[in-house]
């Protein structure tokens, strides 16, 4: 899983099926000490209260669609946890 | 599997159902020269703590049979800590 910042959200109508009811927000990847790190990408929500501005953590590939009710879905990105704080040790 | 080091804790409260019963580890990835190469964030099944040289397992099905579940978006896992590294015939140091 990675440290992401979400920046916006993406509305489709016409979507494959079992992505009815989904939200789909844009993702900038960051390091750990919260910089950005990489392309943006298009993230599922899978706790459904994830919000622009908001510092998430999301898991990639397979996994991504596991976190969804509906587990044999087009998606390869989802949120699966809203981040309260990240301690790390004092370098 | 590879070798990593926990850099730190992520603190969450909101999350999907099962993450309620893990702690989150942010771990460094190691290269084979022992620096960093990124990071993960992964779950803790061996009680490691900050600063520990530890074996991260990043695959999904093999990271659901640890936790024993069916399904579960769940994929990198801290499996062990590690107490001696040899690479090229030499004890790497473990701090």
């Amino acid at each position: 899983m990675q440290l992401g910042r979400v920046l916006g959200s993406v509305v489709a109508t016409e979507k494959a099926p079992g992505l009815e009811g989904i939200r789909f927000l844009i993702v900038q990847p960051l390091d750990k000490g919260s910089q950005p790190n990489g392309e943006t990408v298009v993230a599922a929500d899978a706790v459904s209260m994830a919000g622009p501005g908001e510092l998430v953590y999301f898991v990639a590939s397979r996994e991504a669609a596991e976190a969804l009710p509906e587990r044999f879905v087009p998606v390869d990105h989802a949120i699966v946890g809203i981040v309260d704080d990240v301690h790390l040790e004092e370098e | 599997m590879k070798v990593g080091r926990v850099a730190g804790t992520v603190i969450s409260t909101i999350n999907i159902p099962l993450l309620d019963e893990h702690r989150l580890l942010l771990c460094d990835v190691h290269d084979v020269e022992g620096k960093p190469s990124g990071y993960t964030i992964a779950v803790d099944v061996v009680d490691a703590g900050v600063g520990d040289t530890v074996l991260i397992l990043d695959e999904g099905s093999s990271a659901r049979q640890i936790l024993g579940l069916d399904h579960g978006a769940i994929r990198a896992v801290v499996v062990g800590i590690v107490d001696q590294l040899v690479v090229d015939g030499e004890v790497r140091a473990i701090d």
